[in-house]
């Protein structure tokens, strides 16, 4: 099975061959590396820019005002704050020319902890990327989810921010992307780059299928009877593991990945609180002024009487880096401990 | 002339003195009144201002004698054959010339849901166009300095001859977009077909231009990237359009970035929070043409005052008009946040 970064891969080809992109760029993208992660390796559109965040935000505005279909990469998330501007303002030029304009273009960067990256290299964005209005905001957590939010977005004629979990963009999926070999090995051989020297290099891609998953829908992942599991992003697998391993016990977590933080999928929320009656939220972003918390604040809001005990939010601590260390690190993201004591704790309290 | 001090540079393509004014009288005339026409319609729009129908004034008095010839230059039209705006705002001589009814001006001055711009929602002055590629203007300083390279990049990909143009202040230079711009633009093998203008008023509202910028010119500031540069006095409608004229030329033929720095006048000062009241000691480009045209024997003083009286009324006839339109209603909020696929 595919990672997903090589799903992300074949989603761009796909989307370059069939949805009209145009440019996939950013530092790095292009030949050689094609990606710090490998995410954009032997793309045909595929160019290295300048070191200037501003520079490749503007210019995919620019490019999306002419026409063109840009997907444009911030390196690591850490590094988009510069652009913050850029960003509400292309979330706003629909609104603020009352549809006279409107920017068909992707920004992709990598967000969250798990790779012992320290300060510049951890960060989460979900909470001020859901700050700014006039996106969408997609957030896979598998590589499947991945190909086909990637083909959404490309497909979209508004500003989407797809965050890429980087610490799982190098896990396969349990399932396989339309149209991969079997083989990953196989797989491997046609579309990753080889080491050394690549100037002759070209991919052998497979035949991609279309599969789009729609933005603003959840998918369930487990279903569960004695408490809701909201997440996304690089916590969705740990909610899973968490959940499998608290079965034993009794405890029945049915687990939500939202995919999309925006829109999101409120009925999906809505229906699984109204069956148990509980909720926890779970993201690595640091937890004051968290999207959690106002998926918290709604639940709160219009399902108090539906509920058996206060709704929770476990999310990151709000200091002001993720430390390298690694007690550092576990101690300011959202652990599989962490997430298992919530879900038995949430589990146990009484109505 | 319009020289105000020693070390501004002489501009580059003004004829001799006495040599006449160097193009034909019939494009003279027809600048003159769309200088006049801005002037009548930015002076209106303070007017609203003062008067209670409008919550703030921001536009172009002073730089008409630049944005004028640069909207007459502009290939109007939709999509990467036309040329790009990327204007700021101190643009609406520029979208005069290029066949702009005033009357969206005046609505947006009053929000109404009828301002064909943003629907009530923005300020004076920002203007959009998409039918004519004029992106929208937007009220940070310079981010349309990071955002014209990606219009241009189209451009050159789609080859023909339309161009990008992108406009903005010099206090805003300080910013990195505007470095962004000069970067993006000269890419070894990948230049630009784009005319980067730095309209310097010498000004950020209140901050002497002097006492934060060291550079002798901004316009030099291009040939670290390798620019063909200019700076011209932008008060001067006949050397402006003559050195836009050549500038847009090159841009266009040779599909690689132009820098131009023109020198302008602030006639009301920055906006309405400063005052809106003519500023003592600017140069006025409307008199100093004037005084040409007269000397020159294209137009006598008497069909000059009519043009502007004509203008006060119509304009001032459609403000009345605009009076009495609906403001938009509370729940259009909710409209065009996004593009649905159709």
């Amino acid at each position: 099975m595919a990672n997903m970064a090589q799903a992300v891969r074949m989603a761009l080809h796909y989307a370059e061959e069939n949805l009209g992109v145009t440019d996939v760029f950013g530092e790095d993208v292009g030949p050689p590396l094609g990606g710090v992660f490998t995410a954009t390796q032997g793309l045909k559109t595929a160019w290295n820019s300048p070191l200037d965040e501003r520079g490749i935000i503007g210019v995919a505005m620019g490019l999306a005002m002419a026409g063109q279909r840009p997907v444009a990469e911030i390196q690591f998330c850490d590094y988009i704050y510069n652009t913050i501007d850029l960003l509400k303002i292309a979330g706003n030029t629909c609104w603020c020319t009352n549809g006279d304009w409107n920017l068909p273009m992707v920004v992709k960067t990598p967000v969250g902890s798990g790779i012992r990256g320290s300060i510049y290299h951890s960060h989460s964005f979900d909470a001020t990327a859901t700050h700014i209005p006039g996106w969408k905001i997609v957030m896979p957590s598998t590589p499947l989810d991945a190909y086909g939010l990637m083909l959404s977005a490309c497909q979209d004629d508004n500003p989407v921010l797809f965050l890429e979990p980087k610490a799982l963009l190098r896990i396969k999926g349990d399932e396989p992307i339309p149209g991969e070999p079997a083989d990953e090995r196989a797989l491997s051989k046609m579309i990753d780059a080889p080491l050394g020297d690549r100037s002759a290099w070209k991919p052998d891609w497979p035949a991609l299928e279309p599969y789009f998953v729609p933005i603003g829908k959840a998918r369930l992942v487990r279903e569960g009877t004695t408490l809701s599991v909201v997440s996304y992003g690089r916590m969705l697998p740990l909610c899973v593991r968490a959940a499998a391993a608290l079965a034993e016990t009794g405890i029945r977590a049915e687990v939500i990945d939202l995919r999309s933080l925006w829109p999101y999928d409120w009925e999906a929320i809505r229906d699984s609180v109204e069956k148990t009656g509980k909720v926890l939220f779970v993201n690595e972003d640091t937890e004051v002024t968290n999207f959690g918390e106002h998926l918290l604040r709604r639940t709160v809001e219009e399902l108090f009487y539906r509920l058996l005990a206060p709704p929770r939010l476990l999310a990151g601590k709000f200091v002001p880096g993720i430390g390298l260390a690694d007690p550092l690190e576990a101690a300011s993201v959202p652990q599989l401990s962490d997430i298992t004591e919530a879900i038995r704790s949430l589990a146990a309290e009484q109505a | 002339m319009s020289e105000r001090g020693p070390s501004r540079p002489r501009p580059q393509l003004v004829r001799a003195e006495g040599e006449g004014l160097g193009i034909d009288r019939e494009l003279l005339v027809r600048m003159h009144e769309l200088m006049v026409k801005a002037r009548v319609l930015e002076e209106r729009l303070i007017q609203m201002y003062k008067a209670g129908h409008g919550y703030f004034w921001i536009g172009g008095p002073g730089e008409e004698a630049f944005n004028v010839p640069l909207g007459l230059l502009m290939k109007r039209g939709q999509g990467p054959a036309y040329d790009y705006l990327h204007g700021h705002y101190r643009q609406s001589a520029t979208l005069l010339a290029l066949g702009e009814e005033p009357v969206g001006a005046l609505r947006q001055m009053k929000n109404t849901a009828t301002d064909p711009y943003s629907a009530g929602r923005n300020f004076a002055g920002h203007f959009t166009k998409r039918a004519w590629n004029i992106a929208p203007i937007t009220s940070p300083i310079e981010v349309q300095y990071a955002i014209a390279p990606g219009t241009a990049m189209a451009q050159k990909r789609f080859g023909g001859d339309g161009i990008t143009i992108v406009t903005g202040g010099d206090a805003g230079t300080a910013e990195g977009d505007f470095a962004s711009c000069l970067v993006w633009s000269s890419r070894p093998g990948q230049e630009l077909p784009i005319l980067i203008i730095v309209t310097n008023n010498h000004w950020g509202i209140s901050t002497a231009a002097a006492t934060q910028q060291g550079a002798k010119s901004l316009a030099d500031r291009g040939k670290a990237f390798g620019m063909r540069t200019a700076s011209v006095d932008g008060n001067d409608v006949v050397g402006s359009y003559l050195a836009l004229k050549e500038a847009f030329g090159y841009v266009r033929s040779e599909r690689k970035p132009f820098l131009m720095e023109a020198m302008v006048s602030r006639l009301y000062g920055h906006s309405s929070a400063s005052g809106a009241n003519p500023v003592p000691g600017e140069v006025d480009c409307i008199a100093t043409f004037e005084e040409q045209l007269e000397k020159g024997g294209i137009l006598n003083r008497a069909a000059m005052v009519q043009v502007r009286e004509r203008w006060t009324k119509e304009i001032g006839e459609a403000a009345r008009r605009v009076r009495d339109e609906p403001m938009p209603a509370p729940e259009s909020i909710w409209n065009n946040i996004y593009k649905e696929r159709s």
